[in-house]
């Protein structure tokens, strides 16, 4: 079996993602092609060719595809697919958006969200918020899959380059078009794939508090700044650090929560992190339940004091 | 303009479900059950662009046991016009529910279709997309803003990055995110007024459309529960731990 791989990259860079789903492709067994769709993203082709397991990049660089759009994408993908077993990408917002789109115009079943691979047509995921855990065997010609990429190691850097393929673009399908974007820049870490993670919850109470309390922590640690739904709700810190079933679901070495309660929805997204702190002033807040160390502590005195100590363990 | 909004009954966002002892499937045996959250929010913006003058109709569908019919009053209640039961016991995977609202979509020919972003019981979040592109439309995944013209719509999508807008052509589909709006509660009045409200009774066969499974499931379990660790004293104790026993500083 071949397997496409559609990469995560952001023309000029090609995201970790694309290496963790490269590894999870390679326990389907089958040889491995990862597309790369964007425009002006030869530099992100060629660090997929450089991913351990790659025999081959496919290559659209397309001014149609510059915003990774849905409909021009799934019909690219669609065009290439005729001759993969297996169609992979990781469930970012891109891939969540995309692939299920490229599933339906093959009329196969996608399995959302793989956490493990059993087999070529067996996959472990997550249901209810991953209370539980589901196996499901594709009975599918061909299987399509998004992948948590926090759920795999990345494949590395090998000696040597694959080759890259130039492909071309199908006809766009049209009815989409690019209006803007606002994206969030920030000199910390990706939220994803960071390997420590400083989290606040509503208890921050106002955005200039994620600045001024969460901010000299997160800095110091090298982390990134992740916030439960509530904090991103109250307008706080923006939409793309929510943490949780319906937000960024991620595994760090180190998830600092600061007053956050530890809902259903929001252990969901942080429950498999290496080591969790929690500090809550409630001792009985769930948060507890599932952190390895807690803090029974106001945030406002016990974050800007671990911040001094963790400053002052550094300069040591 | 027409709107169709599609709604399904899921347990309880509150609930902590668990696996069936003999791991066949989840105990859902006595649990509360609701219209999934995304879709309440789909169902308020729809209402919403009906109160605002956008749309004239608004059409709720759902897939399920005769159950939903529950979850269509909630919806009528809410302030939609009129429900279409597709009544089957059978699980229905996101790629059938999707050629079945295909089916509705063409005998109904709304101008927007939104659905919630995902269930929060499969979270697949797959629905919406496998429809707009088995309609061959343009879609507005994640949307945390609308913005409907006479020909177009605007949406602000919810992404990794940030924030993204497209403009989709009319038709389009839509699949709700949290922040697109939040949801009213029906007054009594209106719960009132939804019981006489029309919901039409259907079955998949009505449709055509095939609902055999693709995927088999083979298990279901619970994951290792993660056990809670220690209390510490004060920060100086947990930098200490954090240092020596997690390796993390
Ligand atoms: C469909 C759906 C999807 C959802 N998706 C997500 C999601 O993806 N991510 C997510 O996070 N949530 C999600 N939620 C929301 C979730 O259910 C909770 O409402 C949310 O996580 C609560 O956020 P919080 O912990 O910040 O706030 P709260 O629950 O209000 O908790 C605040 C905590 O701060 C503590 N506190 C207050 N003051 C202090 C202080 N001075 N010092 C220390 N501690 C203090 C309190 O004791 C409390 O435990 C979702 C809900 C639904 C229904």
């Amino acid at each position: 079996m071949t397997i496409l791989v559609l990469a995560e990259h952001q023309d000029t860079l090609l995201d970790e993602a694309t290496a963790k789903v490269v590894s999870a492709a390679g326990r389907m067994g089958g040889e491995i092609h990862v597309l790369v769709a964007g425009s002006g993203c030869r530099a992100a082709a060629e660090a997929a060719a450089r991913l351990t397991g790659v025999a081959k990049v496919l290559l659209a660089d397309e001014p149609s595809l510059s915003n990774r759009l849905a409909e021009p994408v799934a019909a690219l993908v669609v065009s290439r697919a005729g001759s993969y077993g297996a169609v992979l990408a990781p469930s970012t917002t891109n891939g969540k958006n995309i692939m299920p789109r490229v599933a339906a115009l093959l009329d196969v079943m996608q399995v959302s969200d793989v956490i493990a691979i059993d087999g070529p047509d067996l996959f472990q995921r997550p249901i209810y918020a991953g209370n539980v855990i589901q196996t499901v065997r594709s009975v599918d010609a061909k299987t399509v899959l998004t992948i948590r990429a926090s759920a795999f190691p990345a494949a590395p850097v090998a000696a040597a380059a694959a080759p890259i393929e130039a492909v071309a673009m199908p006809d766009n399908p049209g009815v989409s078009t690019f209006i803007g974007s606002a994206l969030s820049r920030s000199e910390r870490p990706e939220l994803a794939g960071a390997r420590i993670v400083v989290s606040g919850g509503r208890a921050l109470a106002s955005a200039e508090n994620f600045d001024t309390v969460l901010a000299p922590l997160a800095d110091t640690l090298g982390a990134a700044i992740g916030a439960s739904r509530a904090a991103v709700d109250a307008g706080y810190v923006s939409n793309d650090l929510q943490v949780g079933q319906t937000g960024k679901i991620i595994a760090p070495d180190l998830y600092i929560a600061c007053g956050i309660s530890g809902a259903i929805q929001h252990l969901a997204g942080m429950k498999d992190s290496r080591v969790i702190v929690a500090i809550n002033k409630d001792p009985d807040a769930p948060i507890f339940q599932v952190a390895d160390y807690g803090l029974v502590a106001d945030l406002f005195e016990a974050v800007p004091e671990l911040h001094t100590a963790v400053a002052a363990k550094a300069g040591a | 303009m027409k709107i169709v909004v599609a709604v399904k009954r899921v347990a309880d966002p509150n609930v902590k479900v668990r696996a069936l002892a003999d791991s066949s499937g989840v105990d859902l045996a006595n649990v509360k059950m609701t219209m999934n959250p995304f879709d309440e929010i789909a169902v308020e913006e729809a209402v919403r662009l009906k109160e605002a003058g956008r749309a004239d109709e608004v059409v709720v569908v759902s897939i399920g046991s005769e159950k939903s019919a529950e979850t269509l009053r909630t919806a009528l209640a809410m302030g939609a016009d009129r429900g279409i039961l597709i009544r089957t016991e059978a699980v229905v995977e996101p790629l059938a529910v999707a050629k079945l609202l295909k089916a509705v979509a063409e005998a109904e020919r709304p101008d927007i279709i939104i659905t919630g972003k995902q269930a929060i019981d499969d979270d697949a979040n797959q629905t919406g997309q496998m429809l707009s592109a088995l309609l061959g439309w343009g879609q507005g995944t994640f949307a945390s803003k609308l913005v409907v013209g006479d020909k177009a719509i605007e949406v602000t999508r919810e992404i990794d990055g940030g924030l993204q807008t497209v403009s989709l052509q009319l038709p389009a589909l839509v699949t709700a995110d949290l922040r697109l709006n939040e949801p009213r509660y029906a007054s009594l009045p209106n719960i009132m007024k939804a019981k006489k409200k029309p919901i039409d009774e259907r079955t998949p066969a009505d449709y055509g459309a095939s609902i055999e499974p693709r995927l088999i499931v083979v298990r279901v379990h619970e994951p290792a529960n993660r056990k809670a660790g220690i209390k510490v004293g004060s920060v100086g104790e947990l930098v200490e731990r954090l240092h020596r026993e997690a390796g993390v500083l």
